[in-house]
């Protein structure tokens, strides 16, 4: 996409987004849509490491939920604003993509996915025995009073997610077609040759698990304020990580708008299904998607869509 | 003027029991054609990917330029200017010829590269191997002798110093072959340092000013292209005793 | 604070546990440690066929190892399903890395939350008459419902190791794994055999299963924690060796064992994750593996 159409749609969705706060009082749509940007913006962390890079992550759930952790001992312990909040949730979910990364990444890219099954478990058993964030038992944060010139709070949480989420797309596109983008490329498509070519290819590994891990930490720094209530089982929710895996795949993994495209179908089609039929249906029907989609079309939408467009042109 | 650019000194590498190459030792003069034959299995893949550093040998020292490159990882060879291609090529598939080079370009060569040339530098590569009509194409669904000349060409965008070009010809028409071997002519008159493995014998005894025989892991036979052909031990090698 | 009576029943109990793991990673062994396949669904195919010999057991009584044994030759058919939709959509291709785990993934999911939706999160369990009781050698306790398990599952391991060392069919499993190429010129069909093996990898899941259920109550998110030690087991044990794999199963148990009893048993699912991560930094071929 040319830039400025590009930066047009987002300074729009941004614009669209203020007039929606204006206008719509509703409190359901604000949580939906925090739930499928928050989705989405999940889903473009892990492209970044998955798509990009080719290297899978089933542990996305302990990245945002080390977010959403950080969020509780920080709040406990010193009540800082949620901005502070975010930034250090990126910092410590940073870091660990980084240690995951140096520990794992030398390995196949079997055992390095194996790795992070293993971290998001580890970690949750950290947590589950941790009692000064409520352990096993989990912990409550009381809503803020203050959400600015905000009608409530959850309008402004949507707010913060939808700027997050728009910064990750306009991150995850200047990755994809930059320098470091075609390095991580070659990766993906041939790590023996990219070596060879001079990529240094461990380095570049880990500044995408780093970056990975920043933006899912990120993701999950404001939940304890959505959800009120955060304990390990809904914070380590596989749904979360089922849904940062499957959204990029349908979407199309190959390009910075897939995740975008997956996000708002699966998250939509689940809205539906969550309200009309029933929760856990829901759950099951991602996980249905995810594999018909990559036994059936694993290039995702956009790579369906793609592969249309260049068939027509002449 | 033209020194040594490359020196292998007591090379061994071995995979669980079965020894690879046994003490090779072998030295590369800047400029020169160098030609490596020997049999299947005789280790010339090995002591390529040793060279490269895609494989790290046992014993004995790599030296590159005078430094010592044994340790060093492939991205660090490649940038000092050693490039390879691949017996079976390993193109980036999910992108165009064009970005194929890029790559290279953009890391092996970047401190010998305008930063944001890149481009106009790939095309250029593309030129002088005769792929530019494909620059948009999508390397994936490339036929197999443009494939080996995209192997070729991402060598070349590394802009190296040795280039070692393994098997590039196998399995190519005699048109073919006298094409790659052009390219290569004129890589080397540019400076470039090339070693070719090749079982097209005919065109490795065309193109090397001096040829390297290896038989079970170890150098049985080095010297003039003519000489090799009448050693015995190289005929032994090949046709059996 | 350290007494030989606790020690040492944690670590019986621990080689009761280890035996069991031996049933849960068999399957793994095969499939992941000979032929490379990540079936990180497999403890998941594990968790059906304890759901399996409640069901059995719950309606009709029927012993739940029986219905394991019963049920393995439907699971067989299963498996070799499930291969084949592997195979024509993702080895054929040449896409496994990604894909084909993101793939076993999906499975695992659809698996773990259609047991939800059916049967919900409580707890099911088995009757049968060894499970309350429990020998006594000295101060050694050996409860049935471990002790039972552990035997049926070292007759599995070996009669496992015996049909992949003994048989045709297991030697060109074996083969498979190691050349491919010298197997088709010989003129048997790499895929037939991988989908041959992958149908026994799901088989012994279905034993497996049963011998979980007989040792303690099973819920759908349970098979999760048996990821870890799966692989765990499979990679500290050298990938494609069964002796190795067996060894590396009692070792994890006594550790896991060890850990809960002195450190209470919410610290278990670390180990196993624990044990595969040390592995893979320190000695990646395992104890007994093929380099």
């Amino acid at each position: 996409m040319r830039p400025a159409p590009f930066w047009g749609s987002l300074i729009a969705a941004l614009v669209a987004g203020v007039v929606l706060t204006e206008t719509v009082a509703n409190e359901y749509t604000y949580n939906a849509l925090y739930v499928v940007l928050q989705a989405m913006l999940m889903a473009i962390a892990w492209n970044i490491l998955g798509g990009f890079t080719g290297y899978v992550n089933f542990g996305s759930a302990g990245f945002f939920a080390v977010g959403a952790y950080t969020t509780v001992a920080l709040h406990k312990g010193f009540g800082l604003p949620l901005p502070l909040m975010i930034l250090a949730a990126a910092v410590v979910c940073g870091l660990i993509g980084l240690g995951l990364g140096y520990l794992t990444l030398r390995l196949k890219g079997v055992y390095f996915a194996i790795a992070t099954l293993a971290m998001a478990i580890v970690i949750e058993t950290l947590v589950n025995n941790w009692s000064y964030v409520g352990g096993a038992k989990g912990y409550y944060v009381l809503t803020p009073e203050q959400h600015l010139w905000f009608d409530s709070y959850i309008q402004m949480l949507f707010m913060v997610m939808l700027l997050l989420t728009l910064a990750a797309v306009a991150v995850s596109r200047a990755l994809s077609s930059s320098r470091l983008g075609r390095g991580l490329a070659a990766i993906r498509d041939d790590e023996v040759a990219a070596e060879c070519a001079g990529v240094p290819t461990l380095r570049l590994k880990l500044v995408s698990t780093t970056v990975m891990g920043a933006m899912m930490g990120v993701a999950g720094a404001p939940f304890p304020y959505f959800v009120t209530f955060v304990d390990p089982l809904s914070a380590f929710n596989l749904f979360i990580a089922v849904n940062a895996i499957a959204m990029p795949m349908i979407g199309g993994t190959a390009h910075w708008l897939g995740p975008v495209v997956g996000a708002v179908l699966v998250g939509s089609v689940q809205e539906v299904v969550k309200v009309n039929v029933s929760s856990e249906l829901n759950v099951l029907l991602v996980g249905i998607m995810l594999v018909a989609f990559i036994t059936l079309a694993p290039q995702g939408i956009v790579g369906l869509a793609r592969g249309y467009l260049r068939r027509r042109a002449p | 003027m033209s020194g040594e650019l490359l020196r292998v000194s007591g090379l061994t590498k071995r995979f669980g029991g079965f020894v690879a190459l046994d003490r090779v030792s072998l030295a590369v003069r800047s400029g020169e054609r160098l030609g490596l034959i020997g049999p299947n299995g005789s280790g010339k893949t090995t002591l390529i990917n040793c060279i490269s550093g895609a494989l790290y040998n046992d014993e004995g020292t790599v030296e590159f330029e005078g430094r010592d490159v044994t340790r060093l990882p492939p991205f660090e060879r490649a940038r000092a200017g050693i490039a390879r291609s691949f017996q079976i090529p390993k193109p980036f598939r999910s992108m165009t010829v064009l970005d194929n080079l890029r790559v290279p370009l953009e890391y092996a060569a970047w401190e010998r590269t305008e930063h944001g040339g890149t481009a106009g530098e790939a095309m250029r590569v593309l030129e002088l191997i005769g792929l530019a009509a494909r620059a948009h194409e999508d390397s994936a669904k490339l036929t197999q002798v443009d494939m080996r000349k995209l192997e070729l060409a991402r060598a070349l965008a590394a802009k190296p110093r040795l280039l070692i070009s393994d098997e590039a010809m196998a399995g190519l028409s005699s048109t073919e072959v006298d094409e790659v071997l052009g390219i290569l002519r004129r890589l080397n008159e540019t400076g470039i340092t090339i070693i070719m493995i090749e079982h097209i014998m005919h065109a490795v005894m065309r193109f090397s000013e001096r040829v390297v025989c290896l038989d079970a892991g170890q150098v049985i036979c080095e010297g003039a292209p003519r000489a090799i052909v009448n050693d015995p031990g190289v005929q032994r090698a090949y046709l059996g005793a | 604070m350290l007494s030989a009576d606790l020690l040492a029943n944690a670590v019986v109990a621990g080689i009761l546990l280890g035996g069991f793991y031996a049933a849960v990673a068999i399957g793994l062994a095969i499939v992941f440690g000979q032929l490379d396949i990540v079936n990180i669904a497999h403890p998941a195919f594990i968790i059906v066929g304890a759901y399996v010999a409640y069901i059995l057991n719950s309606l009709f009584g029927f012993d739940p190892v029986l219905t394991g044994l019963a049920a393995a030759p439907a699971f067989f058919l299963c498996g070799a399903l499930v291969y084949r939709i592997y195979f024509l959509a993702f080895e054929r291709t040449g896409q496994e890395s990604l894909s084909g785990l993101a793939f076993f993934f999906g499975v695992m999911f659809i698996i773990e939350v259609s047991l939800i939706l059916v049967y919900g999160v409580d707890y099911r369990l088995v009757q049968a008459g060894y499970i309350g009781q429990t020998w006594t050698i000295g101060f050694v306790d050996l409860p049935l419902r471990m002790l039972v398990p552990c035997a049926i599952s070292v007759a599995l391991t070996l009669g496992v190791y015996l049909y992949m060392s003994r048989t045709f069919m297991g030697r060109a499993i074996q083969a498979v794994a190691q050349d491919r190429l010298a197997l088709q010129l010989m003129g048997a069909d790499p895929v037939r055999i991988k989908q041959w093996a992958f149908g026994l990898g799901i088989a012994t899941a279905a034993i497996a299963g049963s011998l979980l259920i007989v040792i303690g109550p099973v819920e759908p998110s349970v098979g999760r924690l048996y990821i870890g030690r799966a692989f765990a087991i499979v990679v500290l044990g050298g990938m494609g060796s069964i002796p190795g794999m067996f060894v590396a199963a009692l070792l994890l148990g006594v550790i896991e064992s060890i850990v809960a009893t002195f450190f209470g048993p919410s610290w278990a699912p670390a180990v196993s994750f624990g044990v595969l991560g040390l592995t893979l930094a320190l000695r990646p071929a395992g104890l007994f593996g093929r380099s």
